[in-house]
């Protein structure tokens, strides 16, 4: 009994360790943010902070696009079969549209994210502690969380919230591609649905928790690069780390913003 | 007064004591020369030097500022007149090697570009690296990184000068070489110079003092004839390379003989 309540001790005290961290980290990324910034910050870092960029968004759009694609027509199709039953086959074009922009466009784009930059991420900054690179940074008076967080971190807030809606874009027309083929919808008919049933604060919502989730997935991904110690095999234990805590920390967070939401905001 | 000063410095992890209680002061424009084994402490102390661990006790004073115990921008001050060349040269794979030399002057100085290429220029020439200025680290020889890492800490032209284990993993050739790129930079530059390692010949070509770490503590500290000279058992073990008797360790041989009476009885 006392080894299990010393357990369990040990591991809330771990994890508190782990949220403390994260938190600490994050406050520090958001003071080091100007520097990335263009024009006020660092040229530099704001170099940085554009490759990121292209790393995490633009070399992830067929990823995402193809995702959305796939979940729109597996959406529509078995949104379809239901309602087909009782003649509301239209609905499929609010369930289409409501789901993409409310819940799927940002939580598929952040999976995708922490599976393609989350990993790289941990990777990448757990390299540089076994190789002393996160010393030498140091010694040369430079900030590893100024220097390496804050362009990744700048990046993600960016190119997360632009890839969901690109998502939800991808997402939508392939519901209007199987609109078409099913019930032969015209697209101009089924745009004119999709803006009917799409409210503004749907479009928000959806958008509040890409910031969250691109903050999620770049704090805890450097976080587990930052604490990587000894040699390469625990390189690949915190990339894998980096992928499934930030997923799980996604999902978890994407359940608390819905209920938020759907709590607080008057539908 | 010293350059460098430690005093009564005590250093521990998981209290397991690794630098007991050490004193040591390091002049201006002397080359001092950390020798000792694996696990002996070296590498430890010269992590204290640069301010990347706390001690559980003592001082660390660099230009009379304690940076075991200053503020986060009087550490990064201090850091600015020590250059710092890792072990495993610790260069920045993702740039080339003279965007690594030029990390710092763009970082912490305001010179034009083209003073900067100049500068990077002439301290890659210092190091025979002149014409390796596009290569990426990975395209470079282990003896070619370590030099690099040398123009790298050149960059900011510091007043110190922290080399560890600049000749390990290196041909007898190659070592020589750089064992006379430091006498250079030394002549050339005035700078003080701290080299961490245990290959003898190096120490006895570079060093005005040596001070030879054991277990922990300072075992000798003075001049390469003094230490030559030196009567200390433990001293001219390691200057005439005699291994420790494992073997016939008294822990040892009881260890076997209790194993195999215990075979004996199974039997």
């Amino acid at each position: 009994m006392a080894n299990v309540l010393e357990d369990v001790g040990r591991s809330t005290i771990d994890h508190l360790d782990y949220v403390g961290s994260v938190n600490i980290q994050w406050w520090a990324t958001l003071r080091a943010m100007r520097s990335a910034l263009p024009f006020v910050g660092n040229r530099y870092r704001w170099r940085a902070s554009v490759r990121q960029m292209l790393q995490i968004g633009v070399d992830a759009l067929p990823m995402v696009s193809l995702m959305a694609i796939c979940t729109g027509f597996i959406l529509a199709m078995q949104g379809a079969s239901e309602l087909r039953r009782f003649g509301a086959i239209h609905y499929v074009i609010d369930l289409v549209a409501a789901g993409f922009t409310r819940e799927l466009g940002p939580l598929l784009t952040a999976i995708a994210v922490s599976g393609r930059s989350g990993s790289a991420f941990a990777a990448e900054i757990g390299t540089m502690k076994v190789t002393e690179e996160l010393d030498s940074l140091r010694v040369m008076a430079l900030e590893p969380i100024e220097f390496i967080l804050a362009p990744k971190y700048l990046a993600a807030l960016i190119t997360v919230p632009c890839l969901s809606i690109l998502s939800n874009v991808c997402g939508i027309s392939a519901g209007g591609l199987f609109m078409f083929f099913s019930t032969h919808l015209s697209p101009a008919l089924y745009l004119r649905d999709v803006l009917e049933s799409i409210q503004l604060r749907d479009v928000i919502t959806g958008l509040i928790k890409s910031v969250a989730f691109a903050t999620i997935i770049a704090q805890v991904s450097c976080l587990e690069g930052f604490r990587v110690r000894g040699g390469p095999d625990s390189v690949g234990r915190s990339t894998t780390s980096a992928v499934v805590t930030s997923t799980f920390l996604v999902i978890v967070a994407d359940a608390v913003f819905t209920a938020i939401f759907y709590f607080t905001v008057k539908h | 007064m010293p350059i460098i000063s430690i005093r009564d410095l005590v250093v521990e992890y998981d209290g397991h004591r690794v630098l007991d209680n050490l004193s040591l002061d390091i002049e201006h424009g002397e080359t001092m020369v950390l020798l000792g084994g694996s696990g002996s402490g070296k590498s430890t102390l010269l992590r204290q030097i640069l301010g990347l661990e706390r001690p559980k006790s003592g001082s660390v004073f660099v230009k009379g500022i304690d940076i075991a115990h200053c503020s986060a921008a009087e550490l990064k001050k201090v850091r600015r007149s020590i250059g710092v060349a890792f072990q495993s040269a610790a260069l920045f794979n993702s740039l080339s090697v003279e965007d690594n030399v030029a990390l710092t002057l763009r970082e912490h100085t305001r010179l034009a570009p083209s003073i900067i290429e100049l500068m990077v220029w002439m301290k890659l020439a210092v190091v025979g690296l002149a014409d390796f200025g596009k290569f990426h680290p990975q395209e470079l020889s282990g003896g070619m990184k370590k030099r690099a890492a040398v123009a790298r800490a050149l960059a900011l032209s510091p007043e110190i000068l922290v080399l560890d284990e600049p000749s390990a993993g290196l041909d007898p050739i190659v070592a020589a070489e750089l064992d006379e790129l430091i006498v250079l930079l030394k002549d050339v530059f005035q700078v003080t110079v701290i080299v961490v390692t245990h290959e003898m010949p190096s120490a006895f070509r570079i060093a005005d003092r040596i001070a030879m770490l054991y277990k922990g503590r300072f075992r000798s500290v003075g001049s390469k004839d003094e230490i030559k000279a030196s009567q200390d058992p433990r001293v001219r073990q390691f200057l005439d390379r005699i291994p420790d008797k494992i073997a016939q360790t008294p822990a040892v041989t009881a260890y076997l003989e209790k194993y195999l009476q215990a075979q004996e009885a199974q039997a």
